[in-house]
């Protein structure tokens, strides 16, 4: 068996006329996790069905926990969680019966899937919403108890596809956090993301694909460094000083950083190394007599990596508003 | 946030595997039930009302021919004629319900666990079994009531219930594969009715095949619903049974045949 828990080459899928993947290699490492990031209609969730035996691929192989998706579909089943973009927990079940079930389809004896079912709602903060109809929970409770159903079997590999996606930002902590906890248990993890920073806080290489195609695969470190790192927003207090706010920050750019991009509010934009230009910026700002209203040190948006990755605005520009509607 | 703890899971024998999960599945389709019990009215006020209706619509005007001699006669030709109508309609229902139901996130789930491929759709029949006791319950009962009697015995009585929910559990299979076949559960609905209709109508149902014209009398004779009627008469209020009882059988094993391969098919192909 090799050390790799998904193994994916040449995956090629098409619906029709449309070519939702096109020769995409993903390989994962056991105990690791694998960040899949791209924009909407990239192709992320149609390659977690093919690895989740959901999809068959037209072309390509795959191997998930050493077995074939095609050959040993059944094999892999018993290998892995799903956690889909929908939650896909049945509505008119409580909370306890859904896991419950899934434990029971498992070939746990009533007993034990009782006892899974109890420990998996404690350990997501569903024990008081346990007996309560799936229909009432809120968003982000339904995102638990799938991520929950997925877990009731102690899956080798998980594929959480868009775990956070329409979660609010707290939520979307508490997820890492579960998911980081779910790596320290030995699983393998495939999740898939429209955010840089989530895959950066949690994953240990990423692949970035776009229209069915790898464009990238890295650490997160190393796609950082070819991004240009992190980005550090200005904005003046007075919009007269756009200029000389330019001029400064123009000293303290990173190396081979792209232009600065200056926004709609006067908010000038540009790359830096790291977060040890921050004093210096400071310092030049107050002897220039700059005030500011907004400073601020960020990843890069997943626009920005698609523009520095494909150095193409266009295709970037029109993934805008599936970022925004996500 | 605790880490988990790890007992040794119980695990349960691998024989039976598929009928546990099946009634797993079953169970789940019947609390479904239990959360929207008017789900129920298919199987609960239509036997009552489609009694209510041709007995005393029609009951008088086909009174004194061939059915019979008076409005009793025609109760105790209708009861167990009606139960064919009755049950293929119920069987509408089924092939909605997994329509709706497949384009849940559920089902994706289903298909991701290591159980049969089949298993989702037969634990949802299996869950219909209960429906269909109720349509052969409440329309026997409430024919009672208007004063319909069994003039055979328990036994045979028992043996037209297990025939009738056999024969409807099959003919579910056809339900599905149109609940997969079509896109939207209304036109499940609306392809059944135009099946179910002339199959139950085109029958011995309400009056005796022998007042038909020839050409009708060929089709009502090798119709399904027929054979079931004929068979579950003779059960009820006497009459020559064994020969439909096994085309009836035999009808079955060809329903299963053909629309449970079609159905899972279709299943299969819509992910």
């Amino acid at each position: 068996m090799t050390d790799l828990a998904i193994e994916a080459t040449g995956l090629t899928k098409s619906f029709g006329d449309t070519k939702a993947l096109i020769g995409v290699d993903l390989a994962a490492r056991r105990g690791s996790v694998l960040a899949v990031l791209g924009p909407n209609g990239a192709g992320k969730t149609t390659a977690v069905r093919i690895l989740a035996t959901l999809l068959r691929a037209d072309a390509g192989t795959a191997r998930v926990n050493g077995f074939d998706v095609r050959r040993q579909p059944e094999k892999v089943r018993e290998s892995i969680g799903l956690t889909g973009q929908f939650a896909s927990v049945d509505e008119d079940l409580t909370g306890t019966q859904n896991l419950v079930m899934i434990g029971q389809l498992l070939d746990m004896s009533k007993k034990a899937a009782r006892q899974r079912a109890a420990e998996l709602l404690e350990w997501f903060d569903l024990t008081e919403a346990a007996s309560k109809v799936a229909k009432n929970y809120s968003g982000g409770m339904r995102r638990r108890l799938d991520l929950a159903a997925s877990l009731v079997g102690r899956p080798q590999v998980i594929f959480l596809d868009e775990p956070t996606t329409g979660l609010d930002p707290a939520k979307r902590e508490d997820m890492w956090d579960v998911v980081r906890s779910l790596i320290s248990d030995g699983s393998t993890v495939l999740l898939t993301t429209q955010y840089l920073e989530e895959a950066d806080a949690l994953a240990d290489e990423i692949t970035v694909i776009d229209h069915g195609r790898v464009i990238a695969h890295d650490t997160p470190y190393g796609l950082k460094r070819v991004v240009g790192g992190q980005r550090l927003t200005v904005r003046p207090a007075d919009p007269a000083r756009h200029d000389d706010l330019l001029t400064v920050l123009g000293t303290v750019a990173g190396e081979g950083a792209h232009a600065p991009e200056t926004d709609g509010r006067g908010a000038v934009t540009i790359g830096v190394d790291g977060d040890e230009v921050l004093p210096d910026v400071v310092a030049r700002l107050r002897a220039a007599g700059i005030a500011v209203e907004e400073f601020s040190l960020h990843l890069p948006s997943l626009d920005e990596v698609f523009f520095t990755l494909t150095g193409t605005r266009s295709a970037a520009g029109s993934r805008e508003s599936s970022e925004v509607a996500a | 946030m605790t880490a988990i703890a790890i007992p040794v899971q119980s695990r349960q024998p691998r024989q039976f595997r598929l009928m546990r999960h099946a009634l797993v599945l079953a169970k789940r389709n019947i609390i479904k039930i239990t959360r929207a019990p008017e789900q129920l009215i298919d199987v609960t006020l239509q036997p009552v009302i489609f009694l209510l209706l041709f007995y005393y619509v029609f009951g008088g005007a086909i009174m004194g021919g061939a059915a019979g001699e008076s409005r009793h006669d025609y109760l105790q030709f209708l009861v167990p004629g009606l139960l064919g109508q009755l049950l293929a309609m119920s069987s509408i229902a089924i092939g909605q319900n997994m329509n709706a139901d497949i384009e849940k996130g559920v089902f994706d789930r289903f298909r991701s666990l290591p159980i049969g491929r089949a298993i989702p759709l037969i634990g949802a029949v299996s869950a219909e079994f209960f429906r269909y006791l109720m349509v052969f319950l409440i329309n026997v009962g409430f024919g009672y009531l208007l004063g319909f009697r069994i003039t055979t015995n328990p036994l045979a009585l028992l043996a037209a219930l297990g025939l009738c929910v056999c024969f409807a559990l099959a003919f579910a299979w056809l339900s599905i594969w149109v609940g997969m076949m079509v896109r939207t559960s209304g036109s499940v609905q609306g392809i059944m009715m135009l099946l179910v209709l002339p199959l139950s109508f085109g029958s011995n149902t309400f009056v005796p095949t022998a007042t038909m014209p020839g050409w009708l009398q060929a089709f009502v004779n090798v119709n399904p619903i027929s054979d079931l009627v004929s068979a579950v008469r003779g059960l009820m209020i006497g009459g020559p049974v064994a020969g439909h009882v096994g085309l009836t059988f035999a009808w079955i094993a060809g329903l299963l045949a053909v629309f449970f391969p079609l159905a899972l098919r279709g299943y299969i192909r819509r992910t």
